[in-house]
């Protein structure tokens, strides 16, 4: 149950490293792997951005209630009202531009009628919706099967991609992944003459991450 | 409040399983020869040996900053008072083996100031008698650089300087650490 290949990409999309651990793969030519690196740093952020948004039940719920909906027909009406700069309103008021018009609207009847409130609605923003399991960061893509191979995908939080390609059937890849990241943090970061951003070429972390992968084929 | 004791747990956990040791007297002394060399190259111009202490501590901090999340396994911090916690108590902790206080917050979360009470890097040093470092070096500037540079490589522009220093006769050694802006290009934090 081996790993087959490991490929770094920094955090601009950048390969910075690239190695295979069973003898006999097919490789690609560095090109490729440039491109494949690339490709696959972009197919991560869009699989990042589409990460599902639940509607926030209790925000539509309220301002619902209230006539308040986000829904163009009335929002056009309400932005008109609170903001004097983002529609064009040809209102008789010509004389005074961009000052922030007192709102005809009575303040003091709700609470929920604050102008502020329909122009931010209007952007994509706040509190409309949340993240399934909110308490977990956005990530995207993390593993990929085939029949196969696995990929495996992690990525630090200062934007460095570690991918492993591994036998489908291998278990505990996280704990492996750690092991590398350790490694990498050791053997590439620690090394003063290492330029970061920049392609690896550290025979200490060759040795270490060779030695470590190997033993687990 | 259960979630700081949660952090300093973590420090201590790390410290005591994950951290090689290394002599104090090294530390201390290669320290103070690199400030002394400094003082020495840039004719006592204290503030160039301030910026450039800084400039060192910065690049230290980058490369840093993944050894703290390799070994730490820590995940991204919700907000700038989880960041703060998470300097003092695991930061500082495993790397000097000191937690400073985090103490005197602006009303908007984006300030805070880090008490040290003791400091290893600035053991047994006593500052110039030329009339000058002692208003003008800040000994310890290298730190300042590292939380610069190591918080930038996970999205934060902050500034941090030093506002008091035992060195210097204050009663404390304080820094000051202002959290400028979320860097947005790469991993925004969640927007809300």
């Amino acid at each position: 149950m081996p790993v087959y290949s490991l490929i770094i990409i920094n955090k601009a999309g950048g390969l910075v490293y690239q190695r295979e651990f069973q003898p006999g793969l097919r490789k690609l030519s560095t090109n490729d792997y440039l491109v494949l690196a690339g490709t696959f740093h972009g197919v991560h952020a869009i699989t990042r951005s589409i990460t599902p948004k639940i509607p926030n039940q209790n925000a539509v719920s309220v301002t619902s209630s209230t006539t308040q909906t986000p829904t163009p027909t009335t929002t056009a009406a309400a932005a008109a009202a609170a903001s004097p700069s983002s529609t064009s309103v040809l209102s008789p008021s010509s004389t005074s531009i961009p000052t922030p018009t007192p709102t005809p609207t009575p303040l003091s009847t709700t609470s929920t009628t604050t102008p502020a409130l329909p122009p931010s609605t209007s952007t994509p923003s706040n509190a409309t919706y949340t993240y399934p399991i909110p308490n977990l960061p956005l990530s995207g893509l993390e593993t990929l099967e085939s029949d196969k191979f696995t990929l495996t995908c992690f990525q630090t939080l200062t934007g460095t991609k570690f991918l492993l390609f591994t036998d489908p059937q291998m278990a505990n890849i996280e704990g492996i992944m750690k092991t590398v990241y350790e490694l990498y943090a050791d053997y590439v970061m620690k090394n003063p003459f290492y330029q970061l951003e920049m392609p690896v070429r550290c025979e200490a972390f060759e040795r270490g991450v060779g030695g470590f992968l190997r033993a687990r084929g | 409040m259960s979630s700081s004791t949660k952090v300093s747990r973590i420090g201590e956990e790390l410290w005591k399983t994950k951290i090689d040791k290394v002599n104090a007297e090294l530390v201390t002394l290669t320290y103070g020869t690199i400030v002394a060399q400094l003082c020495q190259d840039y004719d006592g111009n204290y503030h160039d040996v301030n910026k450039q202490l800084e400039k060192m501590g910065y690049n230290i901090g980058m490369r840093l900053i993944e050894d703290f999340l390799a070994k730490s396994n820590a995940g991204r911090c919700a907000n700038f008072r989880e960041t703060a916690d998470m300097i003092s108590k695991v930061g500082f902790k495993i790397f000097l083996n000191v937690t400073p206080t985090v103490t005197n917050w602006t009303s908007d979360n984006n300030q805070f100031s880090l008490i040290f009470d003791e400091n290893p890097l600035a053991d047994f040093v006593e500052l110039p008698d030329d009339g000058r470092a002692q208003d003008e070096l800040w000994f310890s500037n290298i730190l300042c650089g590292v939380l610069r540079g190591s918080l930038e490589m996970v999205q934060m522009q902050i500034e941090a300087h030093f506002v008091s220093d035992v060195l210097r006769g204050d009663d404390t050694t304080e820094m000051r650490v202002s959290l400028v802006r979320y860097i947005e290009d790469e991993m925004p934090p969640e927007d809300d």
